[in-house]
């Protein structure tokens, strides 16, 4: 690629649609070659963050720097931002080849390589994306995930600086989503160009970004590797957002941070009963009831564990939390 | 193979029913008679072809015009093109013709029935042609041009290469359907005593006191245009169902 990729800055920008406020002085660095996830639910401003750096949108105030140049400046075809979005919006008229070969074919003749060697640079694309032998095809001949990797290869065609992906598994069924998640982790090793992910999926967020970004009503509520969203959360959002999490009281638990026993064993523990238990999983699951409080408990523990116990539905049980946290609210 | 056999089972017997009452109803004289003024219909029909083709092309030119302006960027042009439309589909074409031809058209001084014709013709088909279109248009997603725009295409290139192909296939077979309409509704220009196939089939018709006589091969004239638009539509909507 003769493209470098680049660095993001977005400096305290809004954004209103009418009197929504959809991004409220929102600011993010996004360092290059780096694969970020913008997480958050639908609402939170997350699509519209990734379409103002796309140039889709216009922001009402703040500042976006391309590797420190104001993006005011830049229009949407000298962005080089390559662009996914979550229902594919391939040229339905065009073969795969042409879908992928187009943005380079239409471009200003100076600027054009020449014919034979766009269609060698589509046919690499697509061997990229692992789409050999469908060139021919039009897109409504292809299954989901083949039309978003087709819808990749065209994004990566153009030679972007930064590829921009809008919710680019969320059409598609679990199993191919996990599928393709992984693959684009792996493509992005490779390619190691700058890119921006939006969804709602805190999984997918948390197994393939470098860095998670937490929005939350416009704002952005954590910004972290997704081992330290995930064990240090800075809101009661983002521990609520991200993962299974218990409330009691003022106090959060994973669920795997519940501890169980059957006897009273001398260590402070809280009363409970046993209300459900799942084990048909890589783990075991239990719901409890704390006497007292009244409230319900989720409880994840390995398999084995939950053999020795051998608690059943209406059994009293003993809970310990092996962390707890708060958050001043 | 099967389903052919099927329908010209249906269509020989109905066409033998027709062609009976026919026999009953009408009579060798009431024909003969008619037939002397076999140079009226082949006129009519002619007037009636050049009046549908004028008004095709004219149409399409409105069509296309009303939809420019309904995407116009200044607002009152819209709400002109929008009212427009809206009038037009919403008075029968009858009552357009006689208050355009008798009560515009004669102020301005414009006396030539033809072009009258055309004019209110292309007038009416317009308005619905630049809803197909509308419709056409609408059809494509905001993703599509987003796409294209994320592409690097220019607006021109953008309508060159991602919304005209897309939307021609939607556009074409309702707008082959306004044609056919457009043929049929060309009878109507017969109360401006244009002649046309229909005002002179009624002109057959009187003179001769041959209703039925003349009247059928008047039907059998549109069904000469119609017929082939129809079947035309038909192939274009099985193509573009293959697309989706």
């Amino acid at each position: 690629m003769e493209n470098e990729p680049m660095s993001i800055e977005v400096a305290r920008v809004s954004k209103k649609f009418g009197a929504f406020p959809a991004l409220d002085d929102v600011s993010l660095k996004l360092e290059t070659g780096e694969l970020v996830a913008l997480l958050g639910p639908s609402g939170s401003g997350k699509t519209t963050l990734l379409r103002l750096i796309g140039g889709l949108e216009q922001q009402e105030s703040g500042r976006i720097f391309f590797d420190g140049a104001d993006a005011a400046n830049i229009s949407i075809r000298e962005r080089q931002a390559g662009f996914v979005f979550q229902h594919y919006a391939l040229f339905r008229h065009m073969s795969v080849l042409k879908n992928v070969a187009f943005g380079l074919s239409v471009r200003p003749r100076a600027k054009r390589p020449p014919r034979a060697e766009i269609e060698r640079r589509a046919r690499e694309l697509l061997k990229l994306v692992q789409l050999e032998g469908v060139e021919r095809r039009l897109p409504a001949q292809l299954s989901g995930g083949q039309r978003q990797r087709v819808a990749l290869a065209r994004a990566l065609a153009i030679e972007p600086r930064v590829l921009l992906l809008d919710e680019p598994f969320g059409a598609l069924d679990a199993k191919v989503r996990k599928e393709l998640r992984r693959w684009l982790r792996k493509l992005h090793d490779t390619l190691r160009i700058t890119t921006v992910f939006v969804t709602h999926d805190q999984e997918e967020a948390l197994e393939i970004a470098d860095r998670v970004v937490v929005m939350n009503q416009g704002r952005i509520e954590q910004i972290g590797a997704p081992r330290e969203v995930y064990d240090h959360p800075a809101s009661a959002f983002v521990c609520r957002f991200i993962g299974n999490v218990n409330e009691v009281g003022a106090a959060f638990i994973r669920p795997h941070d519940v501890e169980i026993t059957s006897r009273r064993n001398g260590a402070p523990s809280l009363d409970a009963v046993v209300e459900f238990v799942n084990t048909a999983g890589a783990v075991a699951k239990m719901d409890l009831r704390l006497e007292g409080s009244g409230e319900l408990l989720e409880a994840e523990l390995p398999r084995s564990r939950e053999a020795e116990l051998a608690l059943k539905p209406g059994d009293r049980a003993f809970v310990k939390f092996r962390d707890v946290r708060t958050f001043p609210s | 193979m099967a389903a052919r056999l099927q329908f010209c089972g249906v269509l020989l017997p109905a066409l033998g029913l027709l062609g009976f009452s026919l026999w009953l109803l009408t009579d060798r004289a009431g024909w003969r008679a008619v037939a002397n003024y076999r140079r009226l219909f082949v006129d009519g029909w002619f007037v009636t072809v050049e009046l549908s083709v004028c008004a095709l092309f004219l149409s399409t030119f409105i069509g296309l015009l009303l939809t420019l302006l309904r995407r116009a960027p200044i607002l009152p042009l819209r709400y002109a093109a929008r009212i427009y439309v809206e009038a037009v589909r919403g008075t029968p074409l009858l009552v357009q013709i006689l208050c355009l031809y008798y009560g515009i058209f004669h102020q301005l001084g414009i006396e030539n029935r033809y072009v009258s014709g055309v004019l209110i013709l292309s007038g009416f088909s317009g308005a619905y042609i630049s809803e197909v279109i509308r419709g056409g248009l609408e059809s494509i997603g905001k993703s599509q041009l987003e796409s294209a725009k994320a592409i690097g295409l220019t607006r021109a290139q953008t309508y060159r290469f991602v919304i005209f192909p897309q939307a021609i296939r939607q556009i074409l077979p309702p707008l082959a359907g306004q044609f056919a309409d457009l043929i049929k509704n060309s009878s109507l220009l017969s109360v401006i005593a244009l002649n046309e196939l229909t005002q002179n089939a009624q002109i057959v018709g009187e003179n001769t006191y041959s209703k039925l006589e003349s009247y059928v091969p008047l039907a059998f004239g549109y069904l000469l245009l119609t017929l082939p638009i129809s079947l035309w539509t038909q192939r274009l909507e099985q193509r573009h169902k293959f697309e989706t």
